[in-house]
């Protein structure tokens, strides 16, 4: 079995054995960016409004400052993302902003849709 | 580097010695189930379909139920069947009897109802399991390992971590000689020009883009929207927002080698290398749609916890989120570790999947088959009940 000895993910690992430290780890990155032409972050911590994360972005490091919370595993913006525009994660589109997406904005079903699997739209098979 | 393995006739090298029970239709599972209770060192499969349906659903359901008769980690086969079923037993017997192996069928409207049919049926799988008995593991290069990759109930750590660790190991598979198989159809959609790019051939990319429109014309052809379907609940409250962000994680536990075949759903992938079966990603047809391709086991990569087994495969399941592997330590195999340096964790994760593969080959029980969790898979059907 393959264990991990220490986590940098901000969560409570249990004592498993006397080398494994019971303590709560401080990641030294809270979120990461996939490809550098991505408009996201996804998160690697339950972060808080008003948390302001030093990312590198495109070759540079920004500060983006959250505008809400945002939970484990998932996405901020890291740019103003206009509506109908496309939300940028791997380098790919994941779908398409529904609204205005300030920097720092949670970014999830709220504001992206999907355009892939669309019956609603398509009107579907009678 | 080697495995060991139990050599069947046919050439291929199973991980199990089970003779399985397989039900020919929804209506004989409850004498298959008894069957396989009585006894020791017999697998049921079961399932719901095999009657009332069009006939491509039939093809579908006897080609699938042949295909698995063929899965190595089968000794042996005895077909369960009610006797009135739109599927003909002796079509599947035949099938499976080409694999070289033995395969024995019970009739329950012929012997005579429930207790006979259960009576008869165990004698004849004890006789079969007692032969099956008599084959001894040996060892064999790690190019006769054939690995299935699936994932499930996921969220943001299986596209960072789980899947990307299962996609090395998927290499490692190939880079030794061996097969891996990878699918679920749905979770392409969004990333199928990342896949088609890696086909082996132009036939084989169009191929790629054909399975998805077509998966796509089905759930469309419904008229809502397909979120919340796919991705699921979990999915979204895990942090997936659209079926094309699952999909761009979803596509990395098939690795980066060349996509060699497409295969439908319930055929047998032929020769060694990468290949693509098509099948939706729901664990219950999908685990069954990679026992029929032939695999010896299976690597389940999975952010919230799903992991259930296939009766006669053996699934590992890893995770990658910290709190999943806590949580469900009776269910998970394996945990991806995330390091500072990602890109040489995922590596080391996948070296380690690997090995634990050829470990679970060569005999090692996983944590699903120690808790015999995974009794109730199904087969993928395109058409109505009728």
């Amino acid at each position: 079995m393959a264990i991990c000895s220490v986590s940098w993910l901000h969560c409570k690992m249990t004592k498993r054995d006397e080398s494994i430290p019971e303590e709560v780890i401080e990641l030294k990155q809270k979120a990461v960016i996939l490809n550098s032409r991505d408009n996201v972050a996804t998160s690697l911590a339950n972060l808080k409004a008003g948390d302001t994360l030093e990312l590198e972005v495109g070759g540079e490091t920004r500060a983006i400052k959250l505008t809400t919370d945002v939970p484990f595993g998932h996405k901020f913006s890291l740019s103003r993302i206009e509506p109908d525009s496309p939300v940028i994660k791997y380098g790919e589109v994941i779908g398409i902003a529904t609204v205005i997406i300030e920097p720092g904005d949670y970014v999830h079903i709220h504001n992206v849709v999907s355009t892939r699997g669309r019956g609603d739209l398509s009107g579907g098979v009678k | 580097m080697s495995f060991l393995g139990y050599r069947r006739q046919n050439g291929s090298v199973g991980a199990r010695n089970y003779i399985g029970i397989i039900s020919t239709v929804g209506c004989a599972n409850d004498v298959t189930w008894r069957i396989s209770q009585q006894v020791k060192g017999s697998i049921p499969f079961i399932h719901g379909q095999g009657c009332a349906q069009t006939q491509p659903d039939l093809d579908i359901v006897t080609r699938t139920l042949i295909s698995l008769g063929w899965n190595p980690n089968l000794a042996g086969a005895l077909l369960v069947s009610l006797g009135c079923e739109s599927v003909s037993a002796d079509k599947i017997a035949q099938g499976i009897a080409e694999s070289g192996k033995p395969v024995e069928k019970i009739v329950i409207q012929k012997v005579g109802g429930v207790t006979s049919a259960v009576a008869q049926g165990s004698v004849l799988a004890q006789a079969m399991t007692i032969e099956a008995s008599r084959i001894e593991r040996e060892a064999f290069p790690e190019s006769e390992l054939v690995v299935g990759v699936k994932c499930g109930a996921s969220d943001s750590t299986s596209g960072l971590l789980s899947n990307p660790a299962t996609g090395a190991a998927c290499d490692l598979v190939i880079d030794n000689g061996g097969t891996c198989i990878f699918g679920e159809t749905t979770e392409f959609m969004g990333a199928e020009h990342i896949l088609a790019r890696r086909a082996a051939t132009p036939q084989v990319a169009n191929k790629i883009m054909d399975i998805v429109a077509r998966m796509e014309r089905r759930a469309t052809a419904m008229g809502f929207d397909m979120r919340g379907g796919q991705p699921t609940g979990g999915n979204i409250a895990g942090g997936l927002t659209t079926i094309e962000e699952k999909s761009l994680g979803a596509i990395a536990k098939g690795g980066t080698k060349t996509i060699k075949g497409v295969y439908e759903y319930g055929e047998r992938p032929q020769g060694k290398g990468l290949f693509i079966v098509d099948s939706p990603g729901r664990e219950l047809e999908f685990l069954t749609v990679l026992a029929a391709a032939g695999v010896q086991v299976i690597i389940f990569s999975t952010g919230l916890g799903a992991s259930p087994g296939f009766p006669f495969v053996p699934v590992i399941a890893v995770t990658g989120n910290p709190i999943t592997y806590e949580r469900l330590t009776d269910h998970l195999d394996v945990f991806v570790e995330l390091t500072e340096e990602a890109a040489t964790g995922i590596a080391r994760a996948g070296k380690a999947l690997y090995q634990e593969a050829l470990a679970v080959a060569s005999g090692k029980q996983t944590k699903a088959e120690t808790m015999g969790y995974g009794n109730f898979p199904n087969i993928f059907t395109i058409g109505p009940v009728i």
